[in-house]
């Protein structure tokens, strides 16, 4: 009986040691899959980054039939749409989240509007494009007719419009959270010595979660930068540069990641693959970096 | 000693660089019940969780030294096998939740999937029931899962769950600090019926209780055993200075 | 100075009744989206739509069995990949916090949680399409595979964290090995929160497209093969959608009508599970 037992804790002993070298090798194996990542980019991109070089970030034509590469008409779509969709949001995420945050952080009214903000964040964005083609499209076509533009209808304003209604959940989640946090005495001092409630949220509420609120943009922006299919659908697929700003929001455009969305599976000779992937490589740097200063502000407003 | 069941040997314990615990000597004898109390920080957790190898579970903790469990080195055999054998009590009762009642009591069994027929657990389970003093109050909710029992309850649950492991000597870990009065002393009242079968290490951080339940009293200050004697006598002529001022309250 | 404090008070009101309105207004386009979809859609779906597959141009009718049966499989086997690595390096992370891999591992999850979805696409054609020399269902599950595992870790590693210690400590000190500690007490008591991670990352990658483009490509026929192409829900719709063809335009509405019920109720399931446990997900 003890000989038995002994042997039970042998063999255990044993297969500790497997289960946490498995646990150990799954961590790794993250690393791995990241470092993979951005070695295939890096390699299926080298051919276009030594042709062409870092003249490829400026370069305003792309046209793969004669061979030329440039990344500009991209760089500039996919900035466009994302700050203007940034603009549009902002005030929509931080209302959300002071009224959550702040004036009303419980009940079934509360809940309500939470609910319906994740539930924003839930809808697949195939859903947002699809309904924007049919029906954000056509309005939008009428009101360019209105105010003067040429009436594409599709572009980069309308891609902004669905992207902004995107990513409102991502800032204002986080914007609930911190403004939660702030503690209690900071603005019953306040109130003690007779503000009104606008001039708490004013002077102490907002300073305070200023660094995470800002955090909480950069979120709003890195999911900005990789969404892919509403402004596939949205944005017209349109390599060129217009002549001004005006023309350039209300028409048709690319970001980066429609492009690499509709010409990837055309491209047929490896300096137009590796160009795209080269955009692949931008896209990928841009996000990660926004994404990890956004986390590290986080990180560090909740550490204090 | 002939009846020696737990003998420690110049150990030494370590929390990294942290010398915890200073070259103990002590030698327990069977079915005796011994109280190990000091001030907050003098080591006698740490040496306590270094009879049954718990310590060394915490990151960058050490031992050096010997402590021989009939005769053997712990260090030297199976820690997991060590584990097994010798019973442990916590200062928070912490049953398992998503286990129920029944299944608490044999979990040593049930977690390592040891085979026991049905029969065999139905009596270990009334058993160490039994002998926690709760076969009483829970027979008829074997099924059902432990949380709606009081706290001194899940602890005599927990007790329950060392006894089925058949150990030799069981360790207790401050046992009844997370109590209310009433189910401390159904627990100390425990202990006086279980040294019949089992001997018994109890930390305590109540100098009462150890002049209340043991036979024997280590007293443990800035990581060195100070003294260790009758209960009796430690409390009322100790040999040290230290142990006296730990006594007459100077210090706690 | 009565002036100025009434003056105040306005301005404190004017003030959240501006915040009431930008809070709520954006439930307008939420609502009109959501009626929208389940009007146009909700019509098409009849028995014939969910065992049929797609009809050629031209021809009525037709159904979107293949997407649904695609999207099944291929959720599926994501699932199979993703749920034992992410909770494996979830158990790491939250076992053993302060060492070195912890941390450059979660480092990774977060990088990975950040990188688009296409990139994750085009570097899955890389690993998997092209030495295979084929679309395949395979790469479009890896694809999803891989970006389900930020949720699952991060899930499983949070709420492990909530546990306390000394559920650990009872079961090692009844002589449990580790493993059987994790799994047969850790585990189990973590049960709801590990699972509502894994519900929400399925909610997550089963509307995905992205990665899905140049790896499980689609296909207009039925297909079992995890080795050949595979259509699924929202591949399909956009394909459909981005045609001219009226009758096309109507399979994809009433695949989006049912994609949305779906995720609609992964959203639901993962809340009843959350609300035990306060995790951020």
């Amino acid at each position: 009986m003890e000989n038995k037992r002994l042997d039970l804790s042998n063999s255990q002993l044993k297969w500790e040691t497997i289960f946490k070298r498995v646990l150990v090798t799954m961590s790794i194996l993250l690393v791995l899959i990241i470092l993979g990542v951005l070695a295939t980019l890096i390699l299926e991109s080298m051919p276009s980054i030594q042709s062409l070089g870092i003249k490829f970030l400026w370069g305003k034509i792309w046209d793969p039939v004669n061979n030329i590469y440039g990344a500009y008409p991209f760089l500039i779509g996919t900035l466009l749409t994302s700050f203007i969709a940034l603009i549009i949001s902002i005030p929509f995420s931080y209302a959300i989240a002071i009224y959550l945050g702040e004036y009303n952080p419980k009940g079934w009214l509360s809940d309500l509007l939470k609910n319906t903000i994740e539930l924003i964040a839930a809808v697949p964005s195939i859903i947002y494009g699809f309904w924007g083609l049919f029906v954000l499209v056509p309005i939008v076509r009428a009101f360019e007719m209105k105010i003067g533009v040429a009436p594409y209808g599709v572009g980069i304003f309308t891609s902004s419009l669905i992207l902004a209604v995107m990513i409102i959940p991502y800032a204002s989640s986080l914007g609930i959270t911190l403004i939660r946090m702030v503690p209690s005495p900071l603005k019953e001092g306040a109130y003690a010595l007779g503000a009104t409630r606008y001039e708490v949220i004013k002077s102490v509420i907002m300073p305070y979660t200023r660094s995470g609120l800002f955090a909480g943009v950069l979120l709003s922006l890195g999911r900005a930068l990789g969404e892919t299919m509403a402004v596939t659908m949205l944005i017209g697929n349109t390599s060129a540069v217009a002549d001004t700003l005006k023309n350039t929001i209300f028409g048709p455009g690319n970001t980066m990641a429609s492009v690499i969305a509709n010409e990837f599976t055309e491209a047929d000779h490896t300096q137009y693959l590796s160009a795209l992937i080269e955009l692949g490589l931008v896209l990928f740097f841009v996000t990660v970096v926004i994404n990890l200063i956004g986390k590290r502000i986080i990180t560090k407003f909740t550490n204090n | 000693m002939e009846n020696t069941i737990v003998k420690a040997e110049n150990y030494n314990a370590y929390f990294g660089d942290n010398h915890v615990v200073k070259d103990v000597n002590i030698s327990i004898g069977k079915n005796e019940v011994i109280a190990v109390m000091g001030p907050s920080g003098c080591g006698k957790t740490t040496f306590l969780r270094g009879i049954n190898r718990m310590h060394e579970l915490i990151p960058n903790a050490t031992a050096k030294g010997k402590i021989l469990l009939d005769g053997q080195n712990v260090y030297d055999m199976n820690a997991i096998y060590v584990r097994a054998k010798i019973g442990m009590v916590f200062q928070r009762p912490n049953p398992f939740p998503n286990l129920s009642i029944y299944e608490n009591v044999i979990a040593g069994y049930l977690l390592n999937g040891i085979k026991v027929s049905k029969a065999d657990k139905d009596l270990i389970v009334e058993k160490s029931l039994t002998s926690a003093a709760l076969w009483k109050e829970v027979k008829d909710s074997l099924h059902k899962k432990g949380t709606f029992l009081s706290g001194g309850q899940q602890q005599r649950l927990c007790i329950a769950r060392a006894i089925a492991m058949q150990p030799e000597l069981i360790l207790f870990d401050e046992p009844t600090s997370a109590l209310d009065p009433i189910s401390t002393s159904s627990v100390e009242a425990l202990f006086h019926e279980l040294k019949a079968n089992y001997t018994l290490i109890i930390v305590t951080h109540n100098m009462q209780q150890a002049a209340r339940v043991s036979d024997r009293t280590a007293f443990f200050y800035m990581g060195e055993l100070v003294e260790f004697d009758d209960t009796k006598q430690m409390f009322t002529a100790p040999a040290d200075q230290r142990t006296q001022n730990y006594i007459t309250g100077r210090f706690s | 100075m009565e002036a100025k404090i009434g003056f105040r008070n306005v301005k404190s009101v004017i003030f959240k009744s501006i915040i009431i309105f930008f809070a709520f207004v954006i439930t307008i386009p939420l609502i009109i989206i959501l009626v929208y979809i389940i009007k146009q859609g909700i019509f098409q779906v009849n028995w014939h739509f969910l065992t049929n597959v797609p009809a050629p141009v031209g021809e009525k009718g037709g159904g979107i069995i293949n997407a649904l049966l695609g999207s099944f499989i291929m959720v599926m086997v994501a699932a199979v990949i993703a749920i034992p690595v992410g909770m494996a390096a979830g158990i790491y992370l939250s076992e053993n916090p302060r060492t070195k891999l912890a941390y450059y591992s979660g480092l990774c999850v977060d990088i990975l949680q950040g990188v688009p979805s296409i990139v994750v696409g085009i570097v899955v054609y890389f690993w998997v399409v092209k030495p295979l020399g084929t679309f395949s269902a395979l790469s479009g599950s890896l694809a999803l595979a891989i970006m389900m595992l930020p949720i699952v870790i991060r899930s499983t590693e949070q709420t492990l964290r909530l546990l306390p210690d000394s559920l650990k400590e009872a079961a090692l000190s009844l002589g449990v090995p580790y493993h059987w500690v994790i799994l047969k007490v850790i585990v189990p008591c973590g049960f709801a929160g590990i699972l509502s991670g894994i519900t929400l990352s399925i909610a997550r990658i089963i509307g995905e497209t992205a990665p899905l483009l140049f790896t499980a490509f689609g296909n207009p026929y039925l297909s079992w093969s995890l080795t050949k192409p595979m259509e699924s829900l929202p591949h399909l719709i956009f394909t459909y959608a981005t045609s001219p063809y009226d009758d096309w335009h109507n399979l994809a509405w009433g695949a989006s009508f049912i994609l949305l019920m779906f995720v609609l109720i992964l959203n639901i399931v993962t809340k009843l599970l959350t609300r035990r446990w306060k995790i951020q997900l």
